[in-house]
């Protein structure tokens, strides 16, 4: 088994409605140091290793995962693990 | 005219919708789980709105994979007419039937009420019931409203008149005011606000009856007439 790690972010130029409420939270909070916040998403998977399994784990994002219109994807595939 | 409206796990405007058929255009419909493999036998399929999968991931986006959607996708292809409202909308976009994506609403709060609407378009067979610029009153209903799409789809929405309905008022974000557009053949209709909600007076408006009308009437020129 291996471990791969999805991490979903908005592409740049799209609004984040929920990091704009964060920041102005923040802000109220006295942290005026923060110029912006981005959220997204963390997807963890445990996944059979296989020969193709970047590429697959590619399709899953694409398809998936992350809606390709609004959404940019990585993900790290981890050390096998028992 | 037979309607299908399909049923995912977490759907849960479908019986507005079979009430809308039934009793706005005295048609025959029937409620399609979303395991069936086919939806062939239909003349119109309908996507109702909800909460498909709980709205997991993103809204629509489990369900777009749904068993059912192959075949509804392969309808769609083929020119049969379909209507998304709401859940159903964000469905349409995530299967690619339609260009664009939903986002949160601008100001996060989830939006229930009555609001004013264009008729931005009225040359699709969902909309020939009403006047070109008609302002019509139907209910949203919705979060995740704010519709989104790069500078060039918008262009292509624009040169093809596939912007159908706008919001009178700004209410969630969505670019241009953007409340329901259909795809580039015209026989695909995804829209947030909710036309089933809005067939009968006794609901707070009948606005939304025309739109029901229009699908039959439509269909009727190119089958009824021709038998």
């Amino acid at each position: 088994m291996v471990k791969v790690q999805v991490y979903v972010t908005l592409k740049e130029g799209v609004l984040d409605p929920q990091g704009s409420a964060i920041t102005h939270s923040l802000h109220t909070m006295n942290y005026n140091e923060v110029k912006s916040v981005q959220t997204g998403k963390y997807i963890e998977l445990e996944v059979e290793k296989t020969d193709d399994l970047e590429e697959r784990v590619k399709e899953m994002c694409e398809k998936l995962l992350s809606n390709p219109v609004i959404e940019d994807y990585t993900y790290t595939i981890g050390e096998a693990v028992s | 005219m037979k309607f299908a409206v399909i049923v995912f796990p977490g759907s849960n405007c479908d019986d507005d919708m079979v009430y809308a058929v039934q009793e706005g255009l005295q048609e025959d419909v029937d409620k399609v789980w979303y395991t069936e493999e086919s939806v062939a036998d239909y003349d119109a399929i309908l996507l109702p709105g909800g909460f498909s999968y709980g709205d997991y991931l993103r809204s629509g986006a489990i369900a777009r994979f749904a068993p059912v959607m192959e075949s509804v996708i392969e309808e769609a292809q083929k020119g049969k007419p379909v209507l998304g409202v709401c859940n159903g909308f964000q469905v349409l976009l995530e299967a690619g039937l339609l260009p664009g994506a939903m986002q949160r609403n601008k100001n996060l709060k989830f939006i229930c009420r009555p609001v004013e609407l264009k008729v931005d378009n009225n040359e699709t067979g969902f909309t020939k019931s009403y006047e070109k610029g008609e302002s019509i009153t139907v209910p949203v209903a919705h979060g995740d409203g704010n519709y989104y799409c790069d500078n060039k789809t918008l262009q292509q929405l624009k040169e093809n008149n596939q912007i159908v309905f706008t919001y009178q008022d700004d209410i969630n974000g969505s670019v241009e005011g953007i409340a329901g557009i259909v795809n580039e053949k015209g026989n695909v209709l995804g829209m947030m606000p909710h036309p089933e909600r809005a067939t009968t007076s006794l609901l707070g408006s009948s606005d939304g009856l025309k739109l029901f009308q229009s699908i039959l009437n439509h269909w009727r020129e190119s089958h009824v007439l021709t038998s």
